[in-house]
């Protein structure tokens, strides 16, 4: 099959690359621009391992083409610290509240939760909760997650965290 | 989990798209939002040689009042329908359905006229839509026809559209002000499809249903319009009987396969549930 020549933006860079139609998205960021950070969970769209942010957009890259990326603006979880490398609010929320145990979730965990953050600054628990039921966490029970995503929203809002009564 | 290998167009017009769908006959598949399609490319259960991407196409997107009407663009996202004020006001029902389909990601992709066209019996939309009274046009080699969701959809995966031709818009005429709505889905957890689900559009008048339609999901191979129990209801204040003749009516017409999400009695008796929770929702809601 053909291969067909795309370009696009990855966490502010510009990228190119050959793929053949059937490439998937987070194939062509983990093999091609050997980012790993991406995980491929389920590869079924149910567990959002592999979310990435598009244009605006929390997208599952296990269920979208490479060639339909051509010319978007791609953020990864490589591209979640801050410009002098220190962690992001989120990055932090989800250290120091332990937001993660083995760990491979979280990358989609945190690029659901920052679009989820920038469409609505001060989420309630209840919408954290239905903001990321699209990402699956066999380890924290998920309680974690939300008070690392409250913490980061308190921070991005310059307001104290309060962790609420159990 | 890689797809088959097939070619890829991305037209740039409705008449592009046309034209390549009827060309390219059998082999070729719309792309819509592509999370029913990809995820079955993926288990190699369906290889289409050419998939139409219909993201470069002009026109196929956004939500606009025409009139009584509301006319939605197919490609129009399921979060597009979250995000629009037009929908949250005019046709709340959409608003509350849209957020029972699958999860944040998924919608940010999944589109309405994915969702309608696609035939498949869990989808939620189709049932709604029936509910609605809402009718879909159709572009094709022989130009462009309307067909009402009522008449769209012919078994399951088995639909009206004939070969070369794509959905492009959804019109459904906005429900009367004060109606009474709601659509009760049992699933399993977030992102599957319904064990079974029943939309209800009413009106009252004196503490008396008016008016009533009532449309089920994922309860036989089409969606279905529960014409009998809907009829049951008219007159009455939607005391104990009515909801339990209501739900029987429902029941009689189910047809579910037995499958992962229960046996058919258990599917015909939640269907028999939601139908009679959506009555008592939307009548709470009518004013």
């Amino acid at each position: 099959m053909a291969k067909t020549h795309i370009t696009m933006k990855v966490n502010g860079a510009e990228v190119e690359g050959l793929v053949e139609p059937r490439t998937l998205l987070v194939h062509f960021i983990r093999e091609n621009l050997e980012m790993t950070g991406t995980h491929i969970g389920c590869e079924t769209t149910h567990c959002g391992a592999c979310t990435v942010d598009i244009d605006g957009m929390s997208v599952k890259s296990c269920t979208m083409l490479a060639v339909q990326a051509n010319g978007s603006d791609i953020t990864t979880i490589e591209g979640m610290a801050n410009p002098d490398g220190s962690l992001s609010a989120l990055q932090e929320g989800f250290r120091m509240m332990h937001g993660l145990q083995c760990g491979f979730c979280t990358p989609g965990m945190i690029m659901r939760a920052h679009r989820l953050l920038k469409e609505n600054p001060s989420p309630t628990e209840a919408e954290i909760r239905i903001g990321i039921s699209g990402n699956i966490c066999r380890c924290t029970g998920y309680q974690n997650i939300v008070k690392a995503i409250q913490y980061a929203a308190a921070k991005i809002n310059g307001v104290e965290f309060q962790e609420a009564a159990e | 989990m890689i797809p088959g290998p097939f070619s890829y167009h991305r037209p740039a017009t409705v008449a592009d798209a046309v034209k390549l769908l009827s060309t390219l006959g059998d082999e070729a598949r719309p792309l819509a939002g592509g999370h029913s399609l990809l995820p079955m490319m993926k288990l190699r259960l369906a290889t289409p040689g050419h998939l139409v991407d219909l993201h470069g196409v002009a026109g196929l997107t956004g939500i606009r009042r025409d009139g009584g009407k509301v006319v939605i663009g197919a490609m129009t996202t399921q979060h597009d329908l979250l995000a629009s004020d037009e929908i949250a006001r005019s046709i709340p029902i959409l608003h509350e359905t849209a957020l029972l389909i699958a999860d944040p990601q998924v919608r940010y992709r999944g589109t309405l006229g994915g969702n309608i066209a696609n035939g498949d019996p869990g989808n939620d939309m189709p049932a709604l839509m029936m509910t609605l009274g809402a009718t879909y046009h159709l572009e094709g080699p022989q130009g462009g026809r309307d067909v009402a969701a009522a008449e769209f959809y012919q078994g399951a995966y088995f639909t009206a559209i004939e070969p070369g031709e794509l959905v492009t818009a959804i019109s459904i005429a906005a429900p009367p002000a004060g109606h009474g709505h709601a659509y009760e889905k049992l699933k399993r957890k977030v992102g599957d499809y319904a064990t079974a689900a029943a939309a209800v559009i009413l009106t009252m008048s004196g503490g008396k249903v008016a008016t009533c339609t009532i449309g089920l999901t994922n309860l036989s191979e089409t969606p279905l319009l529960a014409d009998a129990a809907a009829k049951a209801v008219i007159g009455t204040s939607l005391d104990a009987a009515t909801l339990k003749q209501a739900a029987a009516a429902a029941e009689a017409i189910m047809a579910p396969a037995a499958d992962a999400r229960g046996p058919v009695e258990y599917r015909k008796h939640v269907g028999g549930i939601m139908v009679a929770r959506a009555l008592q929702r939307a009548a709470a809601r009518a004013n």
